[in-house]
């Protein structure tokens, strides 16, 4: 799928989530209900703020020493008898994945949820060498069955489509002639499924965190599905983004509860798998070889930068779920398989700014997703970082804007000329006024008028500075 | 106690003078004696939220001289008032100026923060006989911090029948040059904002940010739907 969801205009993409009435419905409903059982669920650990700190202290030590901690995994994975592949770019791990891939022979691949196979586009890179690829992942199943229907959600990615349209896919793909009753499609996409994870020869899954001091990785789902992929197939290949690593258990315990109530209001998801290599002599299941493929993709570029607080994500998709530019555009609108706020700053640090740079400014920064984020990262503060960038470091900001901008803090810096603004402003929009409103403006204010009034500016005996200079002279 | 009023832009350049003028009393009803430096401008909101802080910069060491000799800086507004607490990320290499930008930043504080905190007022003895709903502004309630002073005082208001905004912690859509930048989401915002608003069914939108309320105010007028906004500042002068 790689990172970008496709060619269109921004603006374009934004006008089809508005006028997709269903997206829009399902979009504020599911974010009512998982903030709200985020809410309840974060209130049974006690002080949040504390947590949040902590989390925010075990992010960031992790990161400032991000080489010891990988250096250690990557020791213990093959004490344990795993491999453990450092890939530079996606093309480097999707080589190394089809390598191990062709050694087996392997024809028919079974994956669980991961956004970083997502990212690197692995499934078209395996695709091309004549595998089959075979979401298990419920929502991401869906949205396989459905001609690679991109998400729009990081954890719930069949967000926008309704109970209709996955009935729809099912008989047009795959023969279902039952009702939408959820039940009964879940249980026709078991039983579909489950062929598919005995046939299968590699399972492929994300990684949650991997745990540095025992080589080991963990895995949330709560439809056991990660289970299944990491125990059938006889090799494991887990594709991991390099940041997505905890120094022990001790820490592990802490993300996770955070994480399973962040993203879906759970104290704990269904499923929490920890997988330490290979199967050992006398284990009953799991695979015969395992494969830790950490990806970096433009991450350690990140570390180090006034940015480096973006690679504390635990990818709970929080801020998405209280996001109200999200709420009304949808997830497509980002054109990213990361959407939302936290899509906002990840992308641009991934590609570049000419790519995405309408996402910066597709905020109010209201500062809703840096009070929700269980790890603190100061997601407006990195949208305003952002700005600056592409307005000081890129020269990438409109001339018009910029000479707008030098001429406000002009004015502003110099009471002078700013008196002298004030006092003409509101002849010049005169002509504009209508019963006290303004109704279409000119220039920069028709935009602003285009749907809403704008009040006529304060002139003469009715402003704030005439009243006080009247009344210093003692009228009133 | 000596209080300096930063008006804010938008209460100097586009409102009459309602709001200042509102401020300005109530802080004097409650013992204040208010000044108010003739050579303020505005807080460099729009700058900053652009990116463009290098022009913030010239801006806030303006505002930073302006009110260099106030003891208690008190504006009505949330978001403004944040902005100043904002001044000394802007001088982190610069420790003249950090500290400079430090001390107006202890001093500065939203009109009922600065009532409810410092003056340790909870009724300003208004009347207002309307039925009315309060819009919490991120800016105040999430960076600032505050959302009990208003409601605290709000409540003491005779004859205010007051109902809670639903959804009252979503944005109304402003965002400063958003609303410029993405007319389109901005609207679909301050609809559904407006919306809630109606579920009231208020007569009074109460609000304690203009930016906010000239957003929310605009679509109401565009719309010709029968609410009235006013400022706290207005609700807490009226008698």
């Amino acid at each position: 799928m790689a990172i970008k969801t496709g060619d269109e205009n921004f603006f374009t993409r934004v006008d089809k989530g508005i006028n997709n009435e269903f997206m829009r419905k399902a979009v504020a409903t599911a974010q009512g209900r998982i903030d709200g059982r985020r809410r309840d669920s974060i209130s049974s650990l006690g002080d949040w703020e504390e947590w949040r700190n902590h989390a925010e202290e075990i992010r960031q030590h992790t990161l400032e020493n991000l080489d010891f901690y990988l250096e250690q995994l990557a020791e213990n994975v093959e004490k344990r008898g795993g491999k453990i592949f450092f890939a530079e770019t996606a093309e480097e791990a999707n080589e190394y994945i089809k390598n191990v891939v062709s050694s087996k022979n392997a024809k028919k691949i079974i994956k669980s949820k991961s956004m970083v196979t997502e990212e690197i586009s692995m499934n078209q890179a395996l695709e091309s060498i004549g595998c089959d690829v075979v979401e298990s992942d419920l929502g991401e199943w869906i949205l396989q069955l459905d001609d690679h229907d991109p998400p729009s959600h990081i954890v719930v990615p069949a967000l926008h489509k309704n109970r209709e349209q996955i009935r729809e896919t099912f008989e047009d793909k795959r023969g279902y002639k039952k009702t939408s009753n959820p039940e009964e499609m879940a249980l026709f996409a078991r039983e579909q499924l489950r062929k598919d994870f005995l046939e299968a020869e590699v399972g492929i899954t994300g990684c949650n965190f991997a745990v540095a001091e025992s080589g080991s990785i963990s895995l949330v789902t709560n439809e056991g599905n990660a289970r299944m992929a990491t125990t059938i197939p006889k090799t494991q290949i887990t594709v991991m983004g390099m940041e997505r690593i905890v120094p022990t258990w001790e820490e592990l315990d802490v993300l996770v509860s955070m994480l399973a109530r962040s993203a879906v209001g759970q104290k704990l998801t269904s499923y929490v798998t920890g997988l330490t290599g290979p199967k050992d002599e006398g284990d009953v299941d799991g695979p015969e070889e395992f494969h830790l493929v950490v990806v970096d993709n433009g991450r350690s570029k990140i570390l180090g930068t006034q940015f480096q607080s973006a690679l504390q994500c635990i990818r709970c998709a929080a801020c998405i779920n209280v996001c109200p530019v999200y709420r009304h555009i949808g997830g497509h609108s980002y054109g990213s398989i990361y959407p939302g706020p936290i899509g906002a700053v990840l992308n641009p640090l991934l590609g570049d700014y000419d790519e995405w740079k309408e996402l910066p400014y597709a905020s109010t920064l209201c500062s809703a997703c840096t009070d929700v984020c269980p790890v603190k990262i100061p997601l407006h503060n990195l949208l305003i970082e952002h700005r600056r960038m592409m307005v000081e470091q890129e020269g990438k900001a409109p001339f018009a804007e910029k000479l707008a901008m030098k001429g406000y803090a002009f004015a502003a810096s110099s009471p002078s000329i700013y008196n002298m603004g004030t006092k003409t402003a509101p002849s010049v929009m005169g002509p504009y006024s209508n019963n006290g409103f303004i109704t279409n403006g000119p220039g920069p204010v028709k935009l602003w008028t285009d749907i809403r009034d704008l009040p006529e500016l304060s002139k003469g005996k009715d402003k704030f500075r005439t009243w006080f200079e009247n009344r210093d002279k003692g009228g009133n | 106690m000596k209080v300096s009023l930063f008006l804010t832009c938008l209460a100097d350049v586009v409102y009459p003078a309602s709001v200042g003028k509102s401020t300005v009393e109530i802080l004097e009803r409650f013992g204040c004696e208010v000044d108010f430096p003739k050579k303020q401008t505005c807080c460099g909101q729009p700058a900053f939220n652009s990116g463009y802080h290098r022009e913030t910069k010239d801006v806030a060491k303006h505002m930073i001289n302006v009110f260099k000799d106030a003891e208690y800086v008190v504006s009505p507004s949330g978001s403004c008032t944040t902005m100043l607490h904002e001044y000394p990320h802007l001088f982190e290499d610069d420790p003249e100026w950090k500290q400079k930008a430090e001390e107006l930043k202890n001093k500065s504080f939203e009109l009922t923060q600065f009532l409810v905190d410092v003056l340790n007022v909870k009724d300003v003895n208004a009347k207002l006989n309307a039925k009315a709903t309060y819009h919490t502004s991120c800016h105040m309630t999430r960076l600032l911090g505050v959302t009990e002073a208003p409601m605290t005082l709000l409540k003491n208001v005779e004859g205010l029948q007051f109902t809670e905004l639903p959804h009252k912690e979503q944005c109304c859509g402003f965002g400063g040059t958003f609303s410029v930048k993405m007319v389109p989401i901005s609207e679909q915002m301050v609809n559904e904002k407006v919306q809630h608003i109606e579920d009231t069914d208020s007569e009074v939108l109460i609000g304690a940010d203009l930016g906010c309320l000239m957003n929310i105010g605009g679509r109401i007028n565009r719309q010709g739907k029968p609410i009235k906004v006013m400022h706290i500042a207005e609700v807490l002068n009226s008698r």
